[in-house]
């Protein structure tokens, strides 16, 4: 400490030439920039790690310094010396508690290299946080505490590390100043360390013995560890090279935007994420598969003569392609991949469980679709990377998917492109991001089941039957009068002439159900197979009735996701649940209240009433009969009938 | 290409590719036009990612009224130079109360004139992507925040319904009532800031180099007297000193510096060499620690 405040108060100079030099003098010795990540367990020491990298590589400002000392006093752990990791430590609640809670950035840069460092944090229930940081690192630096060596989480960190395809790899065995400087302490965890990697294919070790709080070995090499003969850790980290590591590949282009200032000028504009392009190549258009060929690279600074991955430019093409944003423009020698289902590996980064079925947006490089799980093959340990049963994916989970999207994407596997093989899955109510994922490979099943284009449509079959083919989904407590009420309508419309069909638990259940339970995956799966049965219905021309519980909003919107705008009709049967209760026709809900039935809706399991039916019902005032004439006037008034 | 030159232009490309993102995916943004360097960066890049396209969203300046008159010359001039919309507001309701930096504090001044301003346009013409210049370096707060910053209804900046964001690509789906703010320049430090002006030779205020300008020293800090509304204190007169400006805000709350770099490579020898951070200039950021996040979670940028 003393040494680096010596250097403070009389190297502004020495200062100058860290920072790259003076204005106008180019930094020899060039390797640009480099992105990398912290990750350890928490009091690894990581904050001071990254904190004494910025003090001793002068990246200190003295009003910091000064803010540094009080803050020291009021939050360190350190007493009177000053604690760096404060330096790193963000917002002030997380300060107070003493703890780092998410990715926090920091930038800092020595004569020779600039860097990006994401800070994150080492509690088991944030992995999302890890690899969100992950995802924008070229090198990752995992701290073990050299009194504990390695931990569960340490595995977890290098699995990630492994998953989200991070080149490099620097193991920091830290707190060497409380095992003595012990190389064969070193020695026995470095071999711990690389067995376990070995295991997991993680190449590109190096293990350096360090003490973020002296300063051993993370800049200067210090007098301490004089059996040590690799690089500090800012040595390794100024001349790492990951550009090498990433192979320039065929032509990737995304397009992001289409540039159309005039009637002259139609460019596609986007950023090159593998290869290289120049006027004259000749190039495709996925998913369409036009082909044509490049006229220009344009930017304001004038037409390049080549652009590479990397560079933000805007293409013109020879022919009047239709091309919009979502497009990929390649090669025409390797292709990505097109396709509507794909493998992948999925990252729940939500408190609310993936459920296969559950449909959700997905953004893969600038193309948005629905993207569904179709099956979930199996989890991830991620302490191992051992292979898990499940039906179910909670956050920080990690699982092997199927992925079925409602338009063919284009893509490569993640490990042969980072930018067109990573996505994000989005909630399709909250918006939230709730996944991250990595795709594999594309599954060509799908791609021989064609439908057939039938002659005699949807619209042929209702009209003949004289009426419009709809689904009326009656969603509601458990004895809200759901059944009733669909049985008495469907009287009604009978006598009327029309066609109907009733879908219900009873009907349902016994059957083409009878392997589902109550969990709430299975709960999701009721609701798509009744969907699908409803629609084919309605395909069929019939007016449908389904009446379900269906609790969830986001299943019964999979269900109205499947009819053409207009045709499905949520009806509410809006019952307060103490009137359910007393009436209680089956003896369920005493049952459930005895604990005898669990997920029990309403006692044990969430309704999420609707918030924008078609038709909402009194249930709990009006009578059954008077509900039923509500409803027929209401599809007089749609035309339905 | 020499290091420094191949990680601007990779810094470059990254906020190129986010301002296409904005315009790909919100209906209606904006970009906050500060007129200080930072914004000057943001707009040569804005400028950049659409050509031969204008950049497809006017400007918002959200004027406290005691801003450099420097800076309102060169913001009117910008705008025309570039043909971009621009539109200022003022909160008219603060104006009405006379709320100034000197009469009511830096705190309230800026709270009503700044962040409350700024959720009135916002509103007013509803923006639902405000693009800023906010560096992730500038702060300690600010390294933890997102390139698509979600703002939940009433503009609040909640931590926890941050989303994650993973490699590039930015989730800018918005539920109603809801906006985005989005930094473009999250990515670059203040010396890349200069870095990159001096490269592309971008136009800035004229403040930020040293000339003789009025001054006087309150609390440690150079006023510049930038017209007759400071008001001086007992035995004060305006001195004339070389002084420039590190940033710029409104003249009574920012700090000038004792300098004679007059040519962006003197500005940037000059930053090399200082021993204090650019934000060492501003009242605000020292009412206590965290303060830039209580002013962030009201909306302040
Ligand atoms: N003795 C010793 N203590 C250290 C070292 N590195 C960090 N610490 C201490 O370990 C504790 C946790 O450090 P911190 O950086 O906050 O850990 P983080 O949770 O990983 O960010 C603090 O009290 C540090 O002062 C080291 O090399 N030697």
């Amino acid at each position: 400490m003393t040494r680096s405040n010596l250097q403070m108060a009389s190297d502004g100079d020495d200062m100058a030439e860290a920072m790259g030099g003076p204005s106008g003098a180019e930094a020899e010795s060039s390797q640009g920039l480099l992105k990398f990540l912290t990750c350890g367990s928490v009091d690894d020491g990581k904050s001071t790690l990254i904190g004494r990298l910025l003090y001793d590589a002068q990246n200190v400002m003295e009003d910091q310094l000064a803010g540094l000392k009080t803050d020291s006093r009021k939050f360190g752990t350190t007493g009177e010396d000053i604690d760096l990791a404060l330096l790193v430590d963000g917002l002030q609640a997380e300060r107070e508690q003493g703890i780092t809670i998410d990715v926090a950035f920091r930038y800092f840069q020595t004569a020779k290299r600039k860097f990006i460092v994401a800070d994150t944090p080492g509690h088991e229930q944030y992995t999302r946080n890890m690899a969100t940081g992950a995802s924008v690192s070229d090198l990752a630096i995992i701290l073990i505490d050299a009194r504990k060596g390695v931990l569960t989480q340490t595995r977890r960190h290098s699995c990630i590390v492994h998953l989200l395809g991070i080149p490099q790899v620097v193991v920091a065995v830290n707190k060497m100043d409380l095992v003595d400087y012990s190389s064969e302490r070193f020695a026995e965890i470095e071999r711990d360390y690389r067995a376990f990697a070995g295991q997991l294919g993680l190449q590109n070790i190096i293990c350096i013995p360090v003490s973020a709080r002296n300063g051993d070995n993370v800049i200067g090499r210090g007098e301490r560890m004089p059996w040590y003969a690799g690089p500090t850790l800012l040595d390794h980290l100024e001349t790492v090279d990951v550009e090498g590591g990433r192979a320039p590949g065929p032509l990737r282009f995304p397009v992001q935007w289409v540039n159309r200032p005039h009637q002259n000028f139609r460019g596609f504009s986007g950023t090159l994420v593998g290869g290289s392009v120049k006027p004259g190549d000749e190039i495709v258009v996925l998913p369409s598969a036009r082909t044509s060929r490049v006229t220009g690279v344009v930017t304001q600074d004038g037409n390049l003569d080549e652009a590479r991955a990397g560079d933000a430019v805007t293409l013109t093409l020879a022919d009047e392609v239709d091309i919009s944003r979502g497009d990929v423009i390649a090669g025409m020698e390797s292709r990505p991949d097109v396709a509507d289902q794909a493998a992948a590996n999925l990252i729940w980064m939500s408190e609310e469980h993936l459920f296969p079925g559950r449909p959700y947006l997905i953004k893969c490089g600038t193309q948005w679709a629905t993207a569904t799980v179709t099956a979930l093959k199996h989890k991830i340990n991620v302490d191992n990377l051992d292979h898990i049963a499940g039906k179910e994916l909670a956050l920080n989970e990690v699982g092997v998917v199927n992925l079925s999207f409602s338009k063919p994407m284009v893509f490569d596997p993640y490990e042969q492109n980072r930018d067109m093989g990573g996505f994000i899955l989005v909630d399709r109510i909250s918006y939230n991001t709730v996944g991250a994922g990595m795709l594999q490979f594309p599954l060509r099943r799908a791609t021989n089941i064609h439908w057939q284009a039938l002659s005699v449509d949807r619209q042929a079959r209702a009209s003949q039957k004289g009426q419009k083919a709809c689904c009326l989904w009656f969603t509601g407590l458990s004895g809200s009068g759901k059944s009733t009420v669909a049985n008495l309508l469907e009287k009604r419309l009978h006598a009327l002439g029309r066609h109907t069909y009733i879908l219900d638990g009873d009907n349902v259940r016994h059957g083409l159900n009878r392997d589902l339970g109550f969990t709430d995956v299975d709960r999701v799966e009721n609701i798509r197979r009744v969907g699908e049965v409803a629609r084919l219905m309605a395909d069929a021309g019939l007016i449908v009735l389904v009446s379900f519980i269906s609790p969830f909003r986001a299943e019964r919107r999979m269900a109205r996701d499947l009819f053409p705008e207009g045709e499905f009709l949520e009806v509410f049967v809006d019952t307060p649940i103490e009137i359910c209760e007393q009436r209680d026709p089956k003896g369920l809900y005493k049952k459930a209240r005895a604990g005898d039935i669990s997920n029990f809706t309403g006692i044990s399991s969430p309704y999420e009433p609707p918030e924008h039916a078609e038709i909402r019902l009194d249930g709990g005032h009006e009578a059954a009969e008077a509900l039923m004439e509500r409803i027929v006037k209401d599809l007089e008034a749609r035309g339905v009938i | 290409m020499s290091s420094r030159i191949s990680h601007l232009r990779r810094l470059e490309a990254e906020s190129i590719h986010i301002f296409r993102e904005v315009a790909a995916e919100f209906e209606n943004p904006v970009v906050l036009y500060s007129i200080g360097k930072d914004s000057s960066v943001l707009l040569h890049l804005a400028m950049k990612a659409f050509f031969p396209s204008r950049p497809p969203f006017p400007l918002l300046h959200v004027d406290t009224t005691w801003k450099f008159r420097e800076m309102i010359a060169f913001r009117d001039e910008t705008a025309k130079r570039l043909g971009l919309d621009l539109i200022v507001h003022i909160n008219e309701d603060g104006l009405a109360q006379g709320i100034g930096p000197i009469s009511h504090g830096s705190a309230l001044h800026t709270d009503v004139m700044k962040t409350q301003g700024l959720r009135q346009a916002l509103d007013k013409y509803k923006f639902d992507a405000a693009i800023g210049g906010a560096r992730r370096d500038e702060e300690k707060s600010r390294a933890k925040e997102r390139v698509f910053s979600h703002r939940s209804a009433g503009h609040r900046w909640d931590p926890k319904r941050q989303r994650p964001e993973l490699w590039n690509l930015y989730n800018g789906r918005l539920a109603k009532g809801e906006t985005m703010r989005v930094f473009p320049l999250s990515n670059w430090t203040e010396l890349d800031v200069w870095h990159y002006i001096e490269l592309e030779q971008i136009p800035i205020v004229p403040l930020y180099f040293a000339k003789e300008r009025p001054v006087v020293e309150r609390d440690g800090m150079l006023l510049m007297v930038d017209d007759e509304r400071l008001p001086m204190e007992p035995g004060e007169t305006p001195m004339l000193r070389r002084i420039r400006f590190r940033t710029l805000g409104c003249y009574p709350l920012t700090g000038a510096i004792d300098s004679a770099a007059t040519t962006l490579s003197e500005v940037i020898h000059e930053l090399i060499t200082s021993r204090v951070s650019e934000r060492q200039g501003r009242v605000i950021d020292k009412d206590s620690s965290g303060s830039m996040e209580k002013k962030k979670q009201e909306g302040y940028f």
